[in-house]
């Protein structure tokens, strides 16, 4: 990367006050370093991590190692997280510990904008648009699911039992945003 | 209005706490804890609506959610200003509070006096059926005179007029177990299913207090107890239990697939003030692991001449106005019955003070208990009676009755004073969510009622729902279907009825109205007509009809209707059939059901990083499927056709600026990538260079055109392809199915980066002078970045996947730069294009300009239906591949056909002509109706650059009628045109091939 960075990063989407004023708060988090990794359990071959991301949670999970995350999605499909600073670095490191072995790593920090929903009736803020059990029981810490919001596909996390964290492509924001923000009002 | 009929104690109401309300301008009064139908009772009326059909003045016949004739207009909060009232709100179950602005309906100009009551006396004419036999002819009037007229003759309520300024939540939720009803079943149920604190159990009720038929109950004792205490026992210890949700005010009116259960909250009418911004309804939607179905039954109607007169309303009802509401329904009562449980009722109007007389159509010694009880109160019973006819007209002022002699013969008449009748007809138990989740139901003769039988979801009805009606059975049963083997001893409850489906009269049958559903207006004798006239099934008689059609889906009426029925045709019941029940339950409003869904939550709308800019610039926006694109960018006094005009100069004639950003882009990653390629589309791609773009052409399985869009190659095993705007999730979707089910051995992966990667799109000759003094590590000479290239460096700093490509014809470059950097990009570019005169410019410009240089766009060329030689792109399809999606469809001999529609140029005579896209092609137009048509036009513009108005179309052989005259149709007839190639205009020292 050049030195001189003469493009401004401008965010997705523009923090909506009334999504903060509640006891739900929903705020956009600052932007982060966002892989998708793809590959096969023959390509894993039994490994636990891939540079530090941890990939052998099951389906529907996330798991934090030194400040490295991992979103398991599917089969053969995780979110890797790291700080945005961090994402070249990640890249590479990624690419020489899977060299000549089959898998695919796509940066899409760009694509998608998270926001954290926190207080005490979030779990019922979310399910005003998420059709699935949010209960402790049924989705406990440490779980991360793709699933639908209203009428977006979000990718939905739960990092303790009041706090989540709710992934939209970016021009779903917007919508993502005010459709949590409206649900607030329940419990405002 | 005082309240003249109000008790002076008891019943669950806040006499703490007095309301009023206004109903037709008048004032109410009442108390919290009643019910707007109460409030009128308690003032000493009961006429509150007129008749759907006939303009009868109809009364309170019911206390709960099958009330079918006191239907008002409810302002909730007049003080807020329009947009607040809804139709059809059943007076029985408006839970009164100050401020409630009351209208009746289907009247004019009063309650009082209505016009429409003439229709009472015009009633022969609107017999059964009476639309399809009267206003067959003539037939355009149906249209302009029939249809009007009888809407406003005949109907409900007014439809709001301006939009609901209310907030609708919606709600998913999951429950172990869901236990519908509140009443004695339902409290025992979810008391016994929450005993194990790791269930999750939701009760829901519809009504704002919980204990059904017990709060009607002011005599029965449970377990030693008075019932309402042990009802107030009940929810004490279910509302301390952390694993339940009680929710009163909440209807289950829908039943689906999987348990998934719909119910509707009212969350904010009831309250006095309610916050600004909380919702008024909530849409609740349940998966239940178990659901326990406590939904009671519903008392019907007897059936005989007037019997739909104000001041008779159902036993039941009676009972809870004078227990529940401490509301006496008038001074005397007569109780007409086939049944035991009207008893209880006559036996509290006396103790209420009521002068009260029992008719009953049993002999008696066919009756129970209730009749030696009744009489040693001190009761006129009068066993083996009918009754004739009501008397009165906007109130009941008499009954005629008259004995029964063994075979049936109709008596001495005798009139009974009086201003209320109490009438019973027996039990239908409420079936309709056990129906609704396609259980099969049984017919029981004992009971005279279906009840649930063959089970098709998890479920399990409980108490009166499926015919149990003894008190005491009634909640064994609860606790039963709550898992429990726990029982109570509750007081005797006077069961049993003899049916009887219309009450023998001596009048002439066919000049009486005795109603069978009082909603829609249907008679005895409209029923017996359906019949005569070969209506047999209970569906057909529904329809013809109209009975149990209504908005209260023939709670009351049915049976009776049923019954009739079978009656006639002497058939046992089952065999007439019994209608399916349908969602809802009862009415819910449109709010509740749109939920968050309106305004800006109705779709998502989807905006580019570029979006704010546009907006800022004065763009025009257009819809491409849930994307917000700029259309054009109008300068001030341009219309759209000048503003297009100048854009699309501008990019010919120096350098436009586009925004590309929501083409679909997928990244193709893994060792077998090309391979993948070579198979998804119909191109050869193991030969395209590192560095090096292709169009790639994609087929269905049918072979017909699907999709289309630039690939580049950034490594041997990395693609960047790009779709159209509308098909990415479709052609995403297409590819990963295909890796999932047909080649999971394929070590490639495809993710979407549609929104990682922000596309500007730098078009014109002056192109490279605006993007080159941005980019770094890319070298930009033409040598070393020819056209169809992609190279992978910098712009203003940031990353950027640069390609030489172009929609246009003219030398061009679109910018992928990551979304969060492309404003800031898009803003170097603009300023610095200033230097020639850049010009930004919109979707309609591009399709111009594609058109000009003969480029396609899927979806408006093709239809889905066209091959690639169709559309003239046969070159793409590789002859060399052994296969790939779709070409094994293309040898099929259909797809061979010489008069197969083909893309040609179609060109009007007048080149000011704009022709219609969608528009026929003709060979001849004088030729007569039905004439041939050879095809259809597909895009056609006006084009500044080739000054004179362009088109594609698709036509029957068309690259063999080139030069050919045709005919295109227009709003107004037909116009002259030429077939020609689809190439207007050619550029100077560019390759066009894309």
């Amino acid at each position: 990367m050049l030195e001189v960075n003469l493009a401004r990063r401008v965010q997705a989407v523009r923090p909506d006050a009334r999504a903060t004023a509640g006891p739900v708060k929903i705020s956009v988090l600052p932007p982060v370093g966002r892989l998708s990794f793809r590959a096969k359990q023959k390509a894993l071959q039994g490994s636990n991590e891939v540079a530090g991301f941890t990939v052998d949670g099951p389906i529907n999970s996330r798991r934090e190692n030194m400040g490295l995350e991992s979103l398991r999605l599917g089969p053969d499909e995780w979110m890797f997280l790291c700080e945005e600073g961090e994402t070249e670095a990640v890249v590479e490191n990624v690419a020489r510990s899977f060299d000549n072995v089959a898998h695919s790593l796509v940066d899409v920090s760009h694509r998608d904008v998270t926001f954290e929903v926190s207080g005490k009736d979030c779990e019922a803020v979310i399910n005003s648009g998420v059709p699935i059990d949010l209960s402790i029981s049924a989705f406990p810490v440490g779980s991360a699911t793709r699933t639908m919001l209203g009428k977006s596909e979000i990718v939905l996390a739960r990092i303790d039992e009041t706090t989540w964290r709710v992934t939209c492509w970016r021009s779903f924001g917007t919508y993502v945003q005010g459709y949590l923000a409206d649900a607030a009002l329940d419990f405002a | 209005m005082s309240q003249p009929f109000r008790r002076s104690s008891g019943g669950h109401i806040d006499r703490s706490q007095p309301i009023s309300v206004s109903f037709n301008g008048k004032t109410l009064n009442g108390y919290r804890g009643d019910t707007i139908a109460a409030m009128l009772l308690a003032s000493g009326s009961h006429l509150a609506g007129r008749s759907f059909k006939y303009h009868r003045p109809r009364g309170i016949l019911s206390h709960g959610s099958d009330e079918p004739n006191a239907l008002l207009s409810v302002d909730w909060r007049p003080e807020k200003g329009q947009g607040r009232r809804d139709p059809n709100n059943r007076a029985s179950v408006v839970e009164a509070r100050s401020g409630l602005e009351i209208k009746t309906q289907n009247h004019w100009p009063s309650l009082e006096r209505d016009i429409g009551a003439v229709n009472d006396l015009l009633s022969p004419v609107f017999v059964a059926g009476f639309y399809y036999k009267t206003f067959m002819w003539p037939r355009n009037a149906w249209e302009k005179v029939y249809e009007p007229f009888i809407r406003r003759a005949a109907g409900l309520g007014d439809a709001p007029e301006v939009a609901d300024p209310d907030r609708y939540a919606n709600r998913h939720a999951h429950a172990d177990i869901l236990i519908v009803g509140a009443g004695p079943a339902g409290l025992s149920a979810a008391l016994a299913a929450s005993e194990d604190s790791s269930k999750r159990v939701i009760l829901a009720d519809e009504g704002f207090k919980l204990g059904g038929s017990l709060l009607n109950d002011a005599t029965s004792e449970i377990d030693g107890k008075p019932a309402a205490e042990w009802v107030e026992e009940m929810v004490a210890q279910l509302d301390a239990r952390e694993n339940v949700v009680v929710l009163p005010r909440t209807t289950v009116f829908g039943y689906y697939n999987h348990n998934h259960i719909a119910m509707v909250e009212r969350v904010a009418d009831h309250r006095d003030s309610a916050p600004e911004n909380l919702a008024r309804e909530r849409l609740w939607q349940v998966r239940a692991g178990k659901v326990i179905i406590a939904a009671g039954s519903h008392e019907r109607p007897l059936v005989f001449a007037n019997n739909d007169r104000p001041g008779i309303l159902l036993a039941e009802s009676a009972r809870a106005f004078i227990n529940r509401y401490a509301v006496l329904p008038g001074k005397r009562m007569v109780v007409a019955t086939c049944g035991a449980s009207a008893y209880r009722t006559a036996l509290d109007a006396k103790a209420a003070g009521m002068d009260v007389t029992i008719v009953d159509i049993r002999l008696g010694e066919d009756c129970g208990p209730e009749l030696a009880e009744a009489r040693s109160a001190g009761i006129n019973v009068m066993t083996s009676h009918t009754v004739v006819k009501a008397l009165g007209k906007a109130r009941v002022s008499g009954l005629v009755v008259a004995p029964l002699d063994k075979n049936g013969q109709v008596g001495e008449r005798r009139t009974l004073e009086c201003d209320t009748v109490a009438m019973s007809g027996g039990w239908t138990p409420s079936v309709h969510l056990f129906s609704q989740s396609r259980g099969k139901l049984a017919y029981n003769a004992d009971l005279d009622a279906f009840l649930p039988g063959q089970s098709a979801q998890d479920e399990v009805s409980a108490g009166a729902c499926h015919g149990v009606y003894d008190l005491s059975e009634i909640i064994a049963d609860g606790y039963k279907a709550g898992g429990s083997d726990k029982t109570a001893s509750a007081s005797a409850t006077f069961t049993g009825f003899q049916p009887v489906r219309v009450l023998p009269t001596d009048e002439d049958p066919k000049k009486v109205k005795a109603f069978i559903d009082f909603q829609n207006d249907v008679t005895a004798k409209d029923i017996k007509l359906a019949v005569r006239e070969g209506f047999e099934s209970i569906e057909h008689v529904k329809r013809y009809t109209t009975t149990g059609m209504a908005t209260d889906q023939g709670k009351t009426s049915n049976m009776n209707a049923l019954g009739l029925v079978a009656g006639i045709l002497d058939r046992p019941l089952p065999s007439v059939g019994t209608t399916t029940f349908r969602p809802p339950y009862t009415p819910v409003t449109f709010g509740a059901l749109v939920g968050p869904s309106r305004a800006d939550r109705f779709e998502p709308v989807r905006t580019t990083a570029i979006d704010a800019w546009a907006v800022a610039n004065g763009a025009e926006f257009e819809p491409v499927g849930n994307w917000r694109r700029a259309h054009y960018f109008p300068k001030s006094g341009e219309d759209m056709h000048a503003a297009v005009s100048r854009e699309c100069k501008a990019v010919r004639t120096s350098v436009g600026i586009f925004d590309a950003s929501t083409l679909g882009k997928i990244e193709v990653v893994g060792p077998d990538a090309a391979e993948f390629m070579n198979r998804m589309y119909t191109n050869a791609w193991t030969k395209l260079k590192v560095g090096g773009c292709r169009y790639g052409l994609m087929l269905g399985e049918n072979g017909f055109v699907m999709d289309d869009g630039v690939v580049a190659r950034l490594a041997e095993d990395r693609f960047h392809v790009t779709t159209t705007t509308g098909g990415a999730p479709r052609v995403f979707q297409h590819m990963e199915d295909y890796l999932q089910t047909e080649w999971p051995d394929l070590d490639v992966f495809i993710t979407s980066i549609t929104e990682q990667w922000a596309a500007i799109a730098v078009q014109g000759p002056n192109a490279k002078k605006v993007v080159e003094p941005f980019v770094t590590d890319i070298d930009m000479s033409e040598g070393a970045f020819p056209h169809m290239a992609v190279r992978e460096g910098f712009i203003c700093g940031v990353p950027t996947r640069l390609f030489r490509v172009s929609f246009t014809g003219e030398k061009g470059f679109e910018v992928n730069v990551p979304a969060e950097y492309a404003e800031s990009v898009w803003k170097a570019l603009y300023e610095e294009g200033k230097k020639y005169d850049i010009t930004p410019y919109g979707t309609e410009t591009m399709h111009v300009l594609r058109c000009e240089v003969g480029f396609i766009i899927v979806g408006q060329e093709t239809d889905g239906t066209a091959t690639p030689d169709d559309v003239g792109l046969s070159g793409l399809v590789s002859k060399k591949k052994s296969d790939f999606v779709g070409m094994r469809s293309l040898s099929r001999p259909d797809m061979l056909l010489s008069n197969r529609k083909q893309l040609v140029g179609i060109l009007a005579k007048d080149p000011n002509e704009v022709l219609e896209e969608g528009a026929q092609v003709v060979e001849d137009p004088s030729v007569p109706v039905p004439m041939p048509m050879i095809g259809h036009v597909t895009s056609s513009y006006y084009s500044s650059n080739c000054g004179r108005s362009i088109a594609m179309a698709m036509i029957k052989g068309g690259r063999d009628r080139i030069g050919q005259t045709v005919w295109v149709t227009t709003p107004k007839g037909f116009t002259e045109a030429t077939i020609s190639t689809s190439v207007f205009h050619t550029v100077q020292g560019e390759k066009v091939d894309a």
